[in-house]
């Protein structure tokens, strides 16, 4: 066990014998992972708004502005006994100017105004949130009389889940692309490796080494740059986060929200850490297996 | 413990190295090769280690058929022998000690044992102090020494040295031959190529004789 730990120690020092390259390796496998999870990273943080927003489907109902008291009563009663609608809250357009004032810190504005230009509205909460009933019943419901226009709140995060399908493909194509790239980076490094250390590679063969023994020094340095490469890919990644949120949190704040972007999951940073592992030892197994077998001691 | 059957062996291009050779070297014996540069007598030691292979005819050591040995077996042969090259193939990129430790790192021996043994083989050929030292620092004298060093120290039942007192001097050449003696006396087998006859003189070992790839008796 000792030797193996001798071993591994001289590939560290290997390694950084020449610290240089080795640095502009384990960046570059970094920044080439970093692109692909931080996307996943963003998608992850959007697909949880969408969930979030989809869960309590609304619609809203604008009444026309002429629309009287009594014709609100009779909307309501008839709203209140739609199969399909679970409850209805009713939102006078005084309140509506009060919550916007609220809300939006865009009182001055809204103090500057003559006259109150928001109209009554109804918040209806379907029973079933599947998106074609929520669109039947949206389209039903514009029809009422004195209704201006029924809007379907969640009707954009669909939208949104449409694009998150795509941009989803997008990153699998990158991140196997980048992948390819980061077993591609390893199957050089060892291979320029191999090259240096042929020498040894020739003694060690005369004196009774087992491919195994001269392979195994490859494979561990073709996984340690593989999981430094991640580790540099995760420190990216989360530093850019933590300067987004930094930003996210002034402008949420200008806009009375808590929208923050979540981090890495502990699951997902460890996929992230094996992945790349697991492609540093993939190079440098495929490096061994091409290169190892031309040096034969004469 | 080393029998040539008939061997031929003829190298890509053409080159006839070794005509017909037979002989029998028994368990325990010290044997000298001797012969003309490009005799055939580095190609014969190679041989024996299945670092080439014979066209024709079988190399027998230990009653084991290298010549047809499948790859993956040969590290368990070289185990079994040490070689002390021509060209010491020593690695400057290491300290004496670990040259010696190499062996011993790929048959996978205890850490302890195995400092413990590099010392003595290092006591045995005269390098103890010198083993924090770059073999490049070594004269020509000290390179073979180690040399040997690393082909003793997991104590191999057969020795096989090319060349070993090739360039050296008069009194280099009778240290080594000391240690190979010393060798021999603990029951190793010894098969030690030179073309430096002077050596031969009053040992009386067997001596094979090469010329032109033929073994002369």
């Amino acid at each position: 066990m000792r030797h193996a730990l001798d071993q591994n120690i001289g590939i560290f020092r290997r390694m950084f014998a020449s610290p240089l390259a080795g640095i502009l390796n384990i960046l570059v496998i970094g920044i080439a992972l970093s692109l692909p999870a931080g996307m996943y990273l963003l998608l992850q943080n959007a697909q949880g708004l969408v969930e979030k927003l989809s869960d309590t489907p609304q619609i809203s109902l604008f009444m026309n502005t002429e629309s009287k008291p009594d014709d609100i009563d009779k909307l309501r009663k008839q709203l209140e006994q739609h199969p399909a609608i679970a409850r209805v809250e009713f939102v006078p357009r005084a309140q509506a100017l009060e919550q916007l004032k609220q809300s939006t810190g865009l009182a001055d504005v809204i103090g500057g105004l003559q006259q109150n230009p928001l109209p009554d509205a109804f918040t209806v909460y379907p029973k079933r949130s599947a998106a074609q009933s929520l669109d039947e019943l949206r389209t039903e419901l514009a029809k009422l009389p004195k209704v201006e226009l029924a809007q379907l709140d969640s009707e954009w995060a669909y939208k949104l889940e449409a694009l998150l399908k795509f941009g989803r493909v997008v990153v699998l194509i990158l991140a196997s692309l980048l992948s390819l790239a980061l077993v591609a980076i390893t199957f050089n490094t060892i291979r320029l490796q191999i090259l240096t250390q042929r020498e040894e590679i020739e003694v060690s063969k005369l004196i009774g080494a087992t491919n195994g023994f001269i392979r195994r020094p490859f494979l561990y340095f073709g996984a340690m740059q593989g999981l430094l490469g991640g580790i540099t890919a995760w420190l990216i990644i989360t530093v850019s986060l933590l300067l987004l949120n930094y930003q996210l949190g002034t402008l949420a704040h200008l806009y009375a929200s808590q929208f923050t972007l979540h981090p890495l999951s502990l699951g997902d940073s460890l996929t992230l850490l094996l992945f790349s592992m697991y492609l540093g030892w993939l190079g440098a197994w495929l490096s061994v297996a091409r290169h190892l077998s031309q040096i034969e001691p004469h | 413990m080393i029998k040539f059957n008939q061997v031929h062996k003829r190298y890509p291009g053409g080159y006839q190295a070794l005509k017909n050779v037979s002989f029998e070297i028994a368990g325990g014996e010290m044997v000298f090769l001797t012969g003309h540069s490009g005799a055939g007598k580095s190609t014969l030691l190679k041989l024996i280690a299945a670092i080439e292979r014979p066209n024709l005819g079988s190399v027998l050591v230990n009653h084991q058929n290298v010549g047809v040995l499948k790859s993956r077996a040969l590290p368990f042969l070289r185990r079994n022998l040490g070689i002390i090259f021509q060209d010491h193939k020593l690695l400057f990129d290491r300290n004496v000690f670990d040259n010696v430790l190499l062996p011993l790192q790929i048959c996978g021996f205890d850490y302890r044992e195995s400092h413990k043994r590099v010392r003595a083989a290092l006591d045995k050929v005269g390098l103890l102090k010198r083993e924090k030292s770059n073999p490049i620092a070594l004269s020509g004298g000290e390179q073979q020494r180690l040399c040997i060093a690393r082909a003793i120290v997991n104590r191999p039942s057969i020795l096989l040295a090319d060349e070993p007192t090739g360039n050296l001097d008069a009194e280099y050449a009778q240290e080594i031959m000391a240690i190979f003696n010393a060798f021999h006396q603990v029951g190793a087998t010894l098969v030690i190529s030179t073309h430096d006859e002077s050596v031969l003189q009053n040992t009386g070992l067997r001596v094979l004789s090469l010329k032109h790839g033929e073994l002369q008796t």
